[in-house]
């Protein structure tokens, strides 16, 4: 029993993006990134915006999250994210361009901008390039 | 008496507005499918918050939050959820006196109020009637996108942590089933969260940050959340409203035609007969 499996269900406000059995689930976590095996203890943390990996396999698969909830419990592990794409669905050139427009954005410094928000955007297009070049 | 050719033409523009509310309840009843199959995706994701938000309240002992405050309502933020089209029978027109009614009570009872409109229906409605309008979403029903949701909470959100406003409502119609929707009105905030029954198999979790924080983050996607289901709602009861309309209306003009037509033909007929009296006393006054 090397690499036993767990249930793992990662759901949009959108639709259910993934659900089956894996044996280990990497997630970006608000403290830093951890890795979920079965066994682990009820737990439940927000997630920052970055790479969620999963395992079913030898292969990992990657997905690029905006932020959310993670949950797990005995009976399975959850996570709840605004947005989530696997990497071999993102469109680099439309991330890419996305990227550009919300760096153009906050430099141009206009009065009614809202930085906060500003910011987010390019962190998620940030993430969206990272996550795609890592597959 | 109409002439013939009146009718006719009548009959044949008749047709044509037919053929187009027939179109319209096509397009409708696909958009509705649409808007239907959207409520369904949103579940998976809804449920589970539930149940840890729920979790979660069950953990706490007294909680305490600024969403959660209760205040005296001084001022009062009514959310106006309408679609940006009309044909759609009493769709958009429900939401606005549903709206003007909450507005006066608020107002006759102290309350100052303010609006964010959703739907160019609303918008136009209550800014030329000089409303004070906090801010409009017009044309977000084409293509919906869950940001949108976050963008009004995060709106009224702040609004109501700076104390600006102490109550949050939102009118909109809600999708009972194709053929029944009803104008509904929530309260957004405060939040009443419901504590749920005692789960015996739950065990506490270790949290990370802490418990509060993750309290607050849950509520916060919590009122993103009912946001997003009312957008849906809305969507989807409009698409519904407006096939009932259109099927309504290309009934009506059904009903029209075979009237004219029966019209046409008495037209007609009573042609004829002129016609051939006149052939006929023509050749009786040759004989003669």
């Amino acid at each position: 029993m090397l690499s036993r499996s767990f249930h793992l269900e990662i759901r949009t406000p959108e639709k259910l993006i993934y659900e089956g059995e894996v044996t280990s689930v990497r997630a970006p976590g608000v403290e830093g990134n951890f890795e979920i095996l079965a066994g682990h203890i009820p737990f439940l943390t927000a997630l920052e915006v970055g790479e969620l990996r999963i395992r079913e396999g030898d292969t990992p698969q990657l997905l690029a999250t905006s932020g959310g909830v993670f949950e797990v419990l005995r009976t399975g592990v959850t996570a709840l994210v605004e947005t989530a794409e696997w990497a071999s669905e993102i469109d680099v050139q439309r991330a890419a361009t996305a990227l550009e427009r919300a760096q153009a954005h906050l430099a141009a410094n206009a009065l009614d901008l809202n930085v906060q928000r500003a910011e987010a955007a390019r962190a998620r297009a940030q993430n969206r390039v990272k996550v795609a070049s890592n597959l | 008496m109409a002439t013939l050719r009146e009718i006719r033409r009548r009959i044949a523009s008749i047709t044509n507005i037919a053929q187009v509310t027939d179109a319209m309840r096509v397009v409708a009843a696909a958009r509705l499918r649409r808007a239907q199959e959207n409520i369904t995706a949103t579940r998976p994701y809804a449920e589970k918050l539930d149940t840890i938000l729920g979790h979660l309240i069950s953990q706490i002992e007294n909680p305490t939050h600024p969403l959660l405050e209760r205040r005296e309502v001084k001022h009062v933020c009514l959310i106006s959820v309408s679609g940006d089209r009309g044909l759609c029978g009493s769709f958009n027109s429900n939401v606005i006196r549903t709206t003007t009614q909450r507005s006066q009570h608020y107002q006759a009872n102290g309350a100052d109020v303010t609006l964010i409109c959703i739907g160019r229906r609303t918008h136009e409605h209550f800014s030329r009637r000089g409303y004070d309008i906090t801010d409009a979403y017009v044309n977000i029903f084409r293509q919906l996108e869950f940001q949108t949701a976050v963008d009004v909470v995060h709106e009224f959100e702040q609004l109501y942590v700076d104390k600006q406003i102490d109550r949050v409502e939102v009118i909109y119609n809600n999708f009972k089933s194709a053929i029944l929707q009803t104008v509904l009105v929530e309260q957004l905030l405060p939040l009443e969260p419901e504590v749920p029954e005692g789960d015996e198999l739950f065990l506490d979790y270790v949290y990370e940050p802490g418990q509060e924080a993750l309290f607050e983050m849950l509520l916060s996607k919590d009122l993103n959340m009912q946001m997003w289901k009312v957008l849906l709602d809305s969507n989807a009861a409009e698409q519904a409203a407006r096939m009932a309309a259109m099927e309504n209306a290309t009934q009506k003009a059904n009903e029209l035609i075979d009237e004219l037509i029966l019209q046409r033909n008495r037209a007609r007929q009573t042609q004829i007969t002129t016609e051939i009296s006149e052939i006929v006393s023509g050749a009786a006054a040759l004989e003669g």
